[in-house]
């Protein structure tokens, strides 16, 4: 090793721009959840950072707002009924496209896939046209059926993934040895890979709780979503209650992807063992 | 013999066939979710499609589309391409480094680096844009602390505006960028780096003849990504843009919700999903046909 100093040099000088971007993209990408918190706890009418005083007053108003609530109540009950159908179909979408070998298999799994590239807007319109002759616009059903459409392809990612790292011939001995294939499925096949479903599972109650352009659209009134009440208000006079929202809303998003990576992490070790 | 070959091509059809009907059925568990996206996806864009084809009158018409040329919407084209197109550059600046560090940064180093990524990705993107409203402000937080720091003297017009669109779309498409780099970057094998180093290549060099070219697909991938999602957005510059910045989402929105225009809401977003679809499709026959020709 008998480089010249100056290659040494040369080096260290690299590294130390390359830490302090990435030191400064750090901050760039964690200031917006950080400031989230701080901005609750100001009273200010205006939004303003950092907050002159301290108080819990916004949340109290927070949990005294009938509006603010209903949005809450309507957005947790969406969000949920999106995971619980959004996980079962996309499980059972991702096992038939794991296991099935048809030509047009790739046809399929694109149109599935789609609603992520789409852009929403224009899923929104159709859908308020279609709903209309439907009625389910301004209703829970049909805010988690929109929901479950774009939560789908995150569930077949996941626990494709996870069937991926899973041995199909254990199934197959269950159905040799005379279970039944759906029995197979829930006795053998869905306890291994129970980490990667659980994983889709919170991805798809975030997908819903975040959702804004379709809830803009299809929900109204009584109905109207948390997201969509937060952008109409950002849009004309700001309520400083939002922060209030947006803290609760980080909040729930860290204790998701926590459950989300200690189940990877589980899945993860399973498959190396 | 004759008779046993013809009974073994009977029986390999009828297996065959069983092995089809088999097939099929391994398929079924698919069925609701595709249901769903029938008709919750097929169908409304199937309908707006139609839509889009007929005029106030109902008659056949191309007229929504030739409305498309008028300045207005040109205007909107023009500016949704380059928003896409800048928020891709900056995430490719931005990214490529994050990505390039989380692949030889120490372990726990690294470790902090995909935890901040995924925080932020996980974060309400209303949220995000919220704060952001909230930090660019003209006495947010960014401005007290250039000022403070004497690098600017009046505070600079950060939001509401272009510059306030593409630093929250950046934010908010950054991870998208970073994720598929960084698993392509993680395939590359070391030992390649070493080999060049070896035969006396310079760290610059052997990244630059050897690390790059290796991650080009994953920054392919990242890159079309961002500049397809780029394309959709509605929220982020309806909220940071102040009026000023014209999306192609948000003129479908006022067409339809001010103008219940519905004709020239679909046509745009036909040519919308058009656009997508074949930078999709061109970017795949690219990368294909560079994997052929390894």
């Amino acid at each position: 090793m008998n480089r010249p100093l100056n290659h040494w040099l040369g080096l260290a000088a690299r590294r130390a721009w390359l830490y302090l971007l990435v030191l400064a993209i750090m901050v760039f990408l964690l200031t917006p959840t950080l400031i989230v918190l701080p901005m609750s706890l100001s009273d200010a009418r205006y939004l303003s950072f950092p907050p002159k005083s301290l108080s819990l007053q916004p949340f109290f108003s927070y949990f005294a707002s009938i509006e603010w609530q209903s949005a809450t109540r309507i957005s947790l009950i969406t969000a949920t009924l999106t995971m619980i159908l959004a996980t079962t179909l996309g499980t059972a979408a991702a096992y038939a496209l794991h296991n099935s070998q048809q030509r047009y298999l790739g046809l399929l799994r694109g149109l599935m896939m789609a609603p992520m590239i789409v852009p929403s807007i224009f899923i929104a319109i159709g859908l308020f046209f279609v709903y209309a002759r439907l009625d389910l616009n301004n209703s829970i059903p049909g805010l988690v059926l929109a929901h479950t459409l774009l939560a789908l392809p995150y569930v077949i990612i996941n626990v494709g993934a996870g069937l991926k790292t899973y041995d199909m011939t254990q199934e197959h001995a269950a159905c040799i040895l005379g279970a039944s294939r759906l029995r197979a499925f829930f006795d053998v096949t869905l306890p291994q890979i129970r980490f990667s479903v659980v994983s889709a599972a919170m991805l798809a109650f975030a997908v819903s709780l975040d959702e804004a352009v379709i809830s803009l659209f299809i929900s109204g009134g009584d109905s109207a979503t948390l997201t969509k009440r937060m952008f109409s208000s950002l849009r004309s006079e700001i309520d400083p209650l939002i922060a209030v929202v947006a803290t609760l809303m980080t909040l729930l998003s860290i204790i998701m992807l926590a459950v989300s990576l200690t189940a990877q992490r589980r899945a993860q070790r399973r498959s190396e063992s | 013999m004759t008779a046993l070959n013809l009974q073994g091509a009977l029986h390999g059809q009828a297996l065959q066939r069983a092995g089809k009907r088999h097939g099929w059925f391994l398929l079924s568990p698919m069925l609701p979710a595709l249901l769903l996206v029938l008709v919750t996806f097929v169908l409304p864009i199937g309908w707006l499609f139609g839509l889009s084809l007929f005029d106030a009158d109902g008659n056949l018409s191309a007229g929504n589309y030739t409305r498309l040329l008028q300045p207005i919407y040109v205007l909107a084209f023009t500016q949704t391409f380059k928003i896409a197109l800048i928020v891709t550059v900056v995430c490719v600046l931005l990214g490529y480094p994050y990505a390039y560090f989380m692949v030889h940064a120490p372990r726990r180093l690294a470790g902090l680096a995909m935890a901040l990524l995924l925080i932020s990705l996980w974060t309400s993107l209303l949220v995000r844009t919220y704060a952001w409203l909230v930090l660019l402000q003209r006495r947010g937080l960014v401005n007290d602390v250039l000022t403070s720091l004497g690098i600017v003297d009046t505070p600079l017009a950060l939001v509401h505006n272009l510059t306030g669109t593409v630093i929250g779309m950046t934010h908010i498409m950054l991870p998208y960028m970073v994720l598929p780099l960084y698993a392509a970057m993680k395939s590359i094998n070391p030992l390649y780096l070493q080999a060049a180093s070896t035969f006396g290549a310079s760290p610059t060099r052997a990244f630059r003849d050897v690390f790059l070219p290796l991650s080009l697909p994953g920054l392919a991938a990242g890159a079309t990504l961002v500049f397809v999602l780029s394309l959709g957005f509605y929220v982020t510059p309806a909220l940071l843009g102040g009026g000023k910045v014209q999306m192609l989402s948000m003129r479908i929105e006022s067409d339809v919700s001010m103008y219940a225009n519905w004709g020239a809401a679909s046509s745009l977003g036909v040519v919308l999903l058009v656009a997508t679809l074949v930078i999709l499709f061109i970017v795949k026959k690219i990368a294909g046909l560079g994997r052929r020709s390894e």
